[in-house]
């Protein structure tokens, strides 16, 4: 009774502020209603509680309860030197909103749009309108929902068709402590188009003790290609929800890399739509948690057409009280014949508190398709360990080492060296510091 | 002529893995420039004592002691062992994917050279000692870009042993049935690799089921083991004979 009253007073914290948060802002009509929409579903579904399947092992209480303090410091000198990717668009947003004095937009073919989503409306671009909230349904999500009633700014990529965006486009998101960010994200990438876009949530200063509930939505049209990576190293204080809804037409080629080090609480929603015939996508995941930290990976891998492969390999690594959670969804549908889909989770657990709740969830309608699923959990494999010592490594740099090539799997698929690069030294500063 | 300096000493030793005993009274002297080869069948306790010799905690030593170079092994972790210079080329090599063999190799020698309190190689010399180590084995250099024996046919995985034991020049070199499964040219490059290492310095021993490897590497003693014991010693000829007249017999007359 107790989760309910809280979670509810939470939701009517929300609701009740909603009306003053649109006074002040002058926004067209359309978003205006939007808006509205989404607050009214939000205030009906509430924040999700345990007794909900979707959320049953992550309580969104400590979450929900999280107020905006007064005066989080978005204010003060930032450097972004940590987070850079050499030669890439960067984008920094500081508490959701976007900074053009951080950021640095290169040269990029032309019709591309690369812009802030606050800008783009202020344009009050048609394609916009014809695009927000399309993909991202806040009908039964109450986060999207919530991101949808109160985001202010985000990422807007535009890249109409037969363009090939060559270099990476960096989104980094700073937290600073003490802030609700919800960034919104509008990724529009036309037929035959390419590109590569990197998603990063950081902390701008301190533990990073603010919640970001983002949503990004993807539409990537006819035989588009889309790299897209998210990394959370968020501080060790910080709640996040992240949802990615990703529509895919024929022929279209879509992978995204997650990876999550930072945060205390942390979700990602991952949902792919095979939209048409021929489409190929990789959802990958690597997640790294220590003390008392929750990492929750909800995908989902929806095949609605035929001759699809789908590719899923997520590696989680756990020590001291942390908690994982996967879920991965892979619907089949009844004319989605031919689907090829792969789907692998692997879990090293490091101690004895750290706990995994892996569930593989497959519904065929089909007859004629390729499913596979696998999940794996244990310790590091003792043969391997001898094998290790037996020339001369001592115990402890050799469970660094196979702890190290277990994570680092997920991390020799991302194409962007630099990215890769700053990825791997993280990944062994990150290990070090929960062993 | 002066004796040379004793670098293995077992005695007595007993070994069991949970309740089943598998080493029953071995002993045996190892000392500097000799080889010495161990036959027996199946579950005659051959792979035990490469096993316990390199540390495998499931073996659990119940009796006897071993002494390396005067100083007791089995208080020693693997690691430790390794340290000091004992090597074991595994029977069946552990692919551990996403570990670089090159990175592997370095991180082990250079732990090796630290327990000596000797310097660490740096990558360029590393890569010069590698290369060189490497055409003992004829072993292509595409082989320190690949993860530890993944994807290894079974004669790549016996050379890469031979290949670590070249670079880790250890003072005892223990082969667990390095020869199973070879073709014949393969094992006479391994045989190859192990006939450079040799020296006066240090010793081998060699657990093998098949006589065929011992006409390449030639042993100084032959020992029988049946049961968990040492139950006949010999030269080269003592397996030549072996071979032509079989364990039966030998079990026979051991009765």
């Amino acid at each position: 009774m107790k989760t309910i009253v809280e979670l509810d007073a939470a939701r009517d914290r929300y609701v009740t502020r909603h009306e003053a948060f649109l006074n002040n802002r002058s926004e067209a009509a359309w978003l205006r209603q939007l808006r509205v929409q989404a607050i009214e579903r939000f205030a009906a579904l509430g924040f999700p509680g345990t007794r909900h399947e979707e959320w049953k092992y992550t309580d969104v209480r400590p979450i929900a309860a999280f107020e905006n303090s007064d005066a989080p410091s978005l204010n003060g000198n930032t450097t972004t030197e940590k987070w850079a990717l050499e030669g890439a668009h960067l984008l920094v947003f500081v508490g959701g909103k976007f900074s053009p004095t951080l950021s640095h937009i290169g040269e990029l073919p032309a019709g591309v749009t690369v812009c802030s989503l606050a800008e783009a409306l202020s344009r009050d671009s048609e394609i916009v309108q014809q695009n927000l909230a399309r993909y991202a349904s806040f009908e039964n999500e109450a986060f999207p929902a919530l991101n949808t009633a109160y985001f202010e700014d985000g990422a807007f990529i535009h890249v109409p068709q037969n363009l090939v965006v060559e270099t990476p486009i960096h989104l980094l998101f700073l937290t600073p402590d003490g802030a609700v960010s919800q960034p919104r994200n509008l990724l529009l990438i036309g037929d035959n188009s390419q590109i590569t876009i990197v998603e990063e949530y950081a902390n701008k200063n301190g533990v990073g003790a603010g919640f970001t509930n983002s949503v990004t939505e993807v539409s990537a049209g006819k035989n588009a290609h889309l790299d897209h990576y998210k990394i959370t190293t968020e501080g060790a204080a910080a709640f996040h929800v992240g949802t990615m809804q990703v529509q895919q037409d024929r022929d279209c080629v879509f992978s995204s890399h997650s990876v999550t080090f930072g945060g205390k609480i942390v979700r990602h929603q991952a949902n792919a739509i095979m939209g048409g015939s021929g489409i190929e996508t990789t959802l990958n995941g690597l997640y790294v948690g220590g003390e008392d930290q929750l990492i929750d990976n909800h995908t989902v891998m929806d095949h609605a057409e035929p001759h699809c492969a789908s590719h899923e390999v997520y590696a989680g690594v756990l020590a001291g009280r942390s908690h994982g959670v996967f879920n991965g969804k892979i619907f089949v549908r009844l004319d989605a014949q031919k689907t090829d889909a792969k789907q692998s989770n692997r879990t090293l657990l490091l101690s004895r508190e750290a706990e995994i709740d892996a569930k593989p969830q497959l519904e065929i309608f089909a007859d004629d398709v390729k499913c596979t699923h696998g999940a794996t959990i244990g310790q590091l494999d003792d043969d391997a360990l001898f094998y290790l010592r037996a020339r001369g490594i001592n115990e402890h740099d050799a469970r660094d080492i196979l702890t190290y090539a277990f994570a680092n799997d997920i991390l020799e698929r991302v194409q962007i060296a630099p990215l890769r690069e700053r990825l791997e030294k993280a990944l062994f500063e990150k290990l070090q510091s929960i062993r | 002529m002066q004796e040379k300096p004793v670098i293995l000493e077992i005695r007595d030793l007993h070994a069991r893995i949970e309740d089943k005993e598998i080493l029953r009274g071995i002993n045996l002297t190892v000392r500097a420039g000799e080889t010495h080869a161990i036959m027996g069948l199946n579950g005659s306790g051959k792979s035990t004592l490469a096993q316990v010799l390199a540390g495998r905690e499931e073996y659990k030593v119940t009796q006897g002691e071993v002494l390396y170079k005067g100083e007791n092994l089995l208080d020693m972790a693997p690691d430790e062992r390794a340290q000091k210079g004992v090597f074991l080329a595994f029977q069946y090599p552990v692919e551990i994917p996403g570990v670089n063999t090159s990175y592997f190799l370095r991180a082990a020698l250079n732990s090796i050279r630290k327990s000596r309190g000797e310097e660490e190689m740096d990558a360029t010399e590393f890569l010069k000692l590698v290369r060189q180590k490497m055409g003992l084995v004829e072993l292509d250099k595409s082989f320190l870009s690949r993860s530890i024996n993944e994807g290894f046919s079974g004669g790549e995985k016996k050379r890469f042993e031979i290949f670590q034991m070249a670079v880790l020049e250890p003072a005892l070199g223990i082969l667990d049935e390095t020869d199973s499964g070879l073709d014949i040219d393969a094992l006479r490059v391994v045989a190859q690799g192990v006939n450079a290492l040799k020296s006066d310095e240090n010793a081998f021993v060699v657990v093998t089921h098949y006589q065929r490897l011992l006409n390449y590497i030639v042993p100084d003693f032959v020992h029988i083991l049946m049961e968990g014991r040492i139950v006949q010693t010999g030269d080269k000829q003592l397996a030549i004979d072996l071979d032509a007249t079989g364990y039966k017999e030998l079990q026979e007359a051991a009765r």
